[in-house]
């Protein structure tokens, strides 16, 4: 190939990409843009925003404990849930994978079934278990003898936390059920055969080689968690605020389109910044698994 | 007593029999294959001592230990499986010690034994490598090192080299007899590949949908064939009807003396090597060359003739060959062929 030949394919290349790159920068990167130039800008009661630069809004964010105290919160409900949807669903997919012909199909379909329906039809539906001291939840946790009071659900953290790990956890199967597919089906007996005991084998065999999809399920899960708007919208109520409903508050109730920018950028680089951390650490600890 | 004996073993899956009715006695350091096409029962079999697939009915002793009862981790079998299964996240010597560390033995003897079992297989230097860092010939040694490792009693080998080219196939399978034979496992192999077995293993069980054929030692195999399905399996061979008539027997115009009077019809098999070219002569089958393939060291001949078409296998002595259309002359001596009585619907001498 020549050398005018290798510039017009370049030429050629760059062309086939233009449109998907135009529609990129249209929708993601100048709203994007406009965002973070909102969020330097001045804002009043009464004389809406003002494009002036001034680091106000971010200092206010940063300063004042109440935004802190939201980020944490934030913060805390995404790792608590990543946690409970690992936990139920790694075993959850483990044994969808030993499943055999027929139930593997159908529960597999169960499993994704709630991705179907509405995020915010099924958070109602946790509204309507959860409801108040006489809930069905608290009811049926009573009656079992369970718990001895009932456990307030609606607008706390721990309702929030139950719904979204709800909400959330097929993400989980669905990611540690792809690392699972790609397991040898003999790796198991051949360690049984070298004398290990079941646990033995999940511990050290099973384990180690779905952790890149136990991983990735963890990322899109926390990102998904952390953002989420409907279920902290829903149990969370008004008062129980995390990151994704104060941006909200600030733009559509408050106003303060600029105070709710700084909200939505700090979550946005907080995210990127722990995805991408985590990322890179895991890929050079398990090098080998990911090969 | 033999060391590991299979009772009238038995495994249905509804109500098709994968094996039936299968026995068989090992002794203490035989090399013995499984032999037959896929689905005949062989891997069912294999996985069966393994532990792996719980006998319909039958027993598998082993030192007259019944094994029914003995979960699979302590039977205590070194296996090698076709898709060799190794632990991808584990080092070759973290993968070979893996078997020696559920055994709970000491540090320092685990170390020794797996340094000492990977020169055996020919890996020293590939230690601290891990397996998809390697050829497939290295992954096969490390699998073969994982299973020898725990000094077994039995070695199952499933379809071990049927994911290595031919080339290393050949080599491997020179090393794997050596290795054997330097640590004088028991090795039970599962193949389809009728050479592999004959060039490994000192008898071989022939397999045909979960019925056992014929148990021989390789070259007994191969000379007597007990059923014409053995002849099939192992190498070409010609099958021709032929007329027992007491103290001669005649295929086509041609006629042989044997030793046992035979009368009736007959079945005679005669591998393609056994057939030597001959001046015309009337007691000589003649026929016409139809096709002539060179393959190196031989020349395979397909020859139309009065008692049939007939493979016949030439070496390949430097002399000019016949060519396609030639007229040629047969000749094979009555030691040459096995004889068999052909019964109705039946395939038993």
């Amino acid at each position: 190939m020549t050398a005018a030949d290798q510039e017009t394919s370049k030429i050629i290349g760059y062309a086939l990409v233009a449109p998907a790159t135009l529609l990129f920068v249209a929708i993601v990167l100048i709203p994007l843009a406009m965002t973070a130039v909102l969020s330097f800008n001045e804002w009043g009661q009464y004389s809406g925003i003002q494009s002036v630069i001034t680091l106000k809004n971010w200092q206010e964010v940063i300063t004042d404990g109440y935004y802190l105290e939201v980020f944490a919160r934030t913060l805390r409900i995404a790792l608590l849930v990543t946690l409970i949807t690992a936990i139920l669903g790694a075993p959850e997919a483990y044994i969808l994978h030993r499943m055999s012909a027929p139930w593997k199909g159908i529960f597999l379909l169960v499993i994704l079934g709630p991705l179907l329906i509405s995020v915010v039809a099924r958070t109602l539906g946790w509204a309507l278990l959860f409801g108040g001291n006489s809930g069905v939840v608290n009811k049926a946790l009573m009656n079992l003898g369970v718990i001895a009071t009932p456990i307030p659900f609606m607008f706390t953290e721990l309702g929030v936390i139950v719904a979204l790990s709800h909400v959330l956890v097929p993400f989980m199967v669905l990611s540690v059920w792809a690392s699972l597919q790609r397991l040898d089906p003999q790796i198991e007996n051949a360690a049984v055969s070298l004398g290990a005991k079941q646990p033995t084998v999940l511990a050290r065999i099973v384990l180690p080689q779905i952790l890149p999809g136990l991983l990735s399920g963890a990322i899109i899960v926390f990102a998904l968690a952390a953002s989420a708007f409907a279920s902290p919208a829903i149990i969370g109520g008004r008062r129980l605020k995390v990151a994704a409903t104060l941006a909200y508050d600030e733009f559509l109730n408050t106003l303060n389109w600029p105070l709710g920018a700084v909200v939505a950028v700090l979550l946005l680089v907080g995210l990127m910044a722990i995805i991408v951390g985590t990322n890179r650490l895991v890929e050079r600890r398990y090098a080998e698994v990911f090969r | 007593m033999s060391f590991l004996v299979l009772d009238q073993l038995t495994r249905r899956f509804g109500d098709h029999a994968a094996v039936d009715a299968l026995s068989l006695a090992v002794e203490r350091g035989e090399f013995v294959s499984l032999l037959g096409p896929s689905g005949c029962g062989k891997t069912t079999t294999l996985q069966m001592i393994a532990g792996f697939v719980v006998p319909t009915s039958g027993a598998i002793r082993l030192e007259n230990h019944d094994l029914h009862s003995v979960h699979p981790s302590q039977r205590g079998l070194g296996i090698v499986f076709q898709s060799y299964a190794l632990f991808p996240h584990l080092t070759v010597a973290e993968n070979v010690a893996f078997g020696l560390q559920m055994r709970k033995i000491a540090r320092a003897e685990c170390q020794l034994r797996v340094t000492e079992t990977l020169k055996l297989v020919g890996l020293d230097g590939f230690a601290e490598r891990y397996p998809r860092r390697m050829s497939g010939g290295q992954q096969q040694r490390v699998a073969l090192a994982r299973a020898l490792v725990i000094r077994p009693s039995i070695l199952l080998l499933d379809e071990p080299l049927s994911n290595l080219d031919a080339k290393l196939r050949e080599e491997m399978q020179i090393e794997l007899r050596q290795i054997q034979r330097a640590s004088g496992t028991t090795t039970i192999l599962v193949t389809h590949d009728q050479a592999e077995a004959m060039a490994l293993s000192d008898r071989i069980v022939v397999m045909n949908k979960g019925r056992v054929e014929q148990i021989a030692a390789p070259h007994e195999a191969y000379e007597n064939p007990a059923t014409p399905f053995v002849a099939n399996f192992l190498g070409k061979t010609n099958l021709l009807e032929a007329d027992g008539l007491g103290d001669t027997v005649r295929i086509g115009g041609s006629r042989w003396t044997i030793k046992q009077p035979l009368t009736g019809r007959l079945r005679a098999t005669i591998r393609p090597e056994r057939i030597k070219f001959a001046e015309p002569n009337p007691n000589n089958i003649g026929g016409i060359v139809k096709t002539r393939i060179f393959q190196g060291n031989h020349w395979l001949y397909q020859i139309e003739t009065t008692a049939g078409l007939l493979t016949v296998i030439h070496p390949n002595s430097g002399a000019a060959p016949f060519r396609e259309t030639d007229t040629v002359h047969l000749t094979w001596g009555a030691s040459d062929m096995a004889l068999r009585v052909e019964a109705a619907g039946s395939h038993a001498q």
